[in-house]
């Protein structure tokens, strides 16, 4: 991989995946693999909206690969809450810092970003939009679990808004995925992310009921349906059982089938579900240790990329 | 088109750009999104909803003392793709255009997405990729294909 900058999945091929996999999985067997490569150096932490898990998840991988990192802090209580533009944000802080991790509440919010700096700006999610940092380790995650060619996934939730689903989809497009999307009608895939889908020659059906395809799958992807999305609550109500899983639905699965989840669940995946094989969610996200490491490691050398 | 009656509707200009075969009703959002606001002092006739052997009927746009750049020309595209236009010099007519889609589209059109960041006050011009059948903000990747003029940004 030789990006400058990791925006959005669509920009991964399935070779650059593969190379962060592998790289991901040299890590995950010995941390200390990466050496002092990048003593000295430092990245930014940009959180505009909180997210205690992949703020640490990338502190953790940065630190883990021998360098340092710095933090915006909530904005809340800093000069961005005074109204400065995200533009002139990160032209500060690229002063200080060999890359940026952004997360910001807009959509394109990582893109602007990225055209006022010169170092590596990493999407750490950008409103209803994208987050490939995340994709990143859910395949990390596949691959171990099901393998990820000849792969029949169900994403279910909130899909409209689900920026997590948004960059897995289209990362997929890369492999030999059938793709089947469960959701209420109200929260299917954005127009913007089905024209993406169907230009890749995705293969994909879209479905209101689970029980439709649960017997196929051999991942189950479940995102959290937001209460604040729905206008009244009665009608949140209404959908939102139908979109809840616990052991006794999983019955009607396959014995393999293995239920992934971005983390934080509310009540989507039931707690019976978390002795079961097929829970996979909090391997999911330790994995983002060393996935970030792997990426961290690409998007901050400063040789090229091609000493590997 | 050969009724005296109607040619007069929209007078002959000297110099100046002819944009013709505009689809009905789109006259206005073409003078948007050249960035003619009627301000600026040039003379600018208009003729809206005449009849047209090709379109039904179509709109016609005059603009005197102002050749439109092709660049110009090919965001019409958008909004007229069977317009053409014509540069005329002392009354004749001196280089006819023909409009193509451009590849994008830069800081012509406002992101239909709220919560785009290219509507957050920051100092970035929009920016959208001509697709099939509309046309995707650079950014967000919201697609629009029904009524582009809505989206012309306020020049
Ligand atoms: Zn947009």
């Amino acid at each position: 991989m030789r990006h400058d900058h990791l925006l959005s999945a669509g920009q991964l091929t399935r070779e650059d995946i593969e190379a962060v996999l592998d790289r991901a999985a040299d890590f995950a067997d010995d941390p200390g693999l990466v050496g002092d490569r990048h003593a000295d150096r430092l990245l930014a932490l940009c959180f505009f909206e909180p997210s205690t898990r992949t703020k640490m998840s990338f502190d953790t991988a940065m630190k883990r690969i021998g360098g340092d990192t710095v933090d915006m802090g909530s904005v809340e209580s800093s000069s961005v809450k005074k109204g400065e533009s995200l533009a002139d944000t990160v032209r500060v802080i690229e002063g200080y810092a060999d890359g940026i991790v952004l997360r910001h509440p807009s959509e394109g919010a990582a893109k602007l970003a990225s055209q006022f700096v010169d170092v590596p700006v990493v999407n750490a999610g950008d409103g209803a939009g994208q987050h490939p940092s995340q994709t990143l380790l859910d395949l990390y995650t596949i691959r171990e679990r099901a393998g990820l060619d000849d792969l029949t996934i169900g994403i279910m939730g909130d899909l409209k808004y689900g920026r997590t689903v948004h960059s897995l989809a289209s990362a997929l497009t890369n492999f030999d995925a059938r793709m089947h999307f469960i959701s209420p009608e109200s929260l299917r895939l954005p127009r913007g992310v089905q024209f993406d889908l169907h230009d890749a020659g995705a293969r994909l059906r879209e479905h209101t009921d689970l029980d439709e395809v649960l017997g196929e799958l051999d991942v189950l992807y479940v995102t959290r349906i937001q209460r604040e999305r729905f206008p009244d609550e009665n009608e949140y109500q209404q959908v939102a059982g139908e979109y809840q899983i616990d052991a006794e639905t999983l019955e009607r699965a396959r014995d393999d089938l293995t239920v992934m989840h971005p983390l934080p669940r509310v009540d989507e995946i039931a707690p019976d579900v978390d002795a079961t094989d097929h829970a996979a969610y909090f391997a999911q996200a330790h994995n983002g240790v060393p996935v970030r490491m792997a990426l961290l490691d690409e998007l901050l050398r400063e040789d090229g990329g091609d000493d590997r | 088109m050969s009724d005296p009656e109607r040619e007069l509707r929209v007078s002959k200009i000297r110099n100046g750009t002819v944009i013709d075969h505009i689809t009905g009703g789109q006259a206005l959002n073409v003078l948007a999104i050249l960035g003619i606001g009627g301000d600026e002092g040039m003379g600018v006739s208009i003729g809206m909803n005449v009849p047209s052997d090709k379109l039904g009927t179509k709109d016609v746009v005059k603009v005197e003392d102002r050749e439109l750049s092709q660049g110009e020309v090919d965001v019409l595209s958008l909004l007229a793709p069977e317009a053409t236009v014509n540069i005329v010099r002392e009354f004749e007519v001196v280089e006819k255009k023909r409009v193509e889609r451009p590849e994008r589209v830069v800081g012509l059109l406002t992101c239909p997405n709220h919560n785009c960041i290219t509507n957050q006050d920051e100092p970035v011009e929009s920016a959208f990729e001509v697709v099939d059948d509309g046309v995707r903000c650079e950014f967000c990747g919201e697609i629009v294909r029904e009524d582009i003029g809505d989206h012309l940004a306020v020049h």
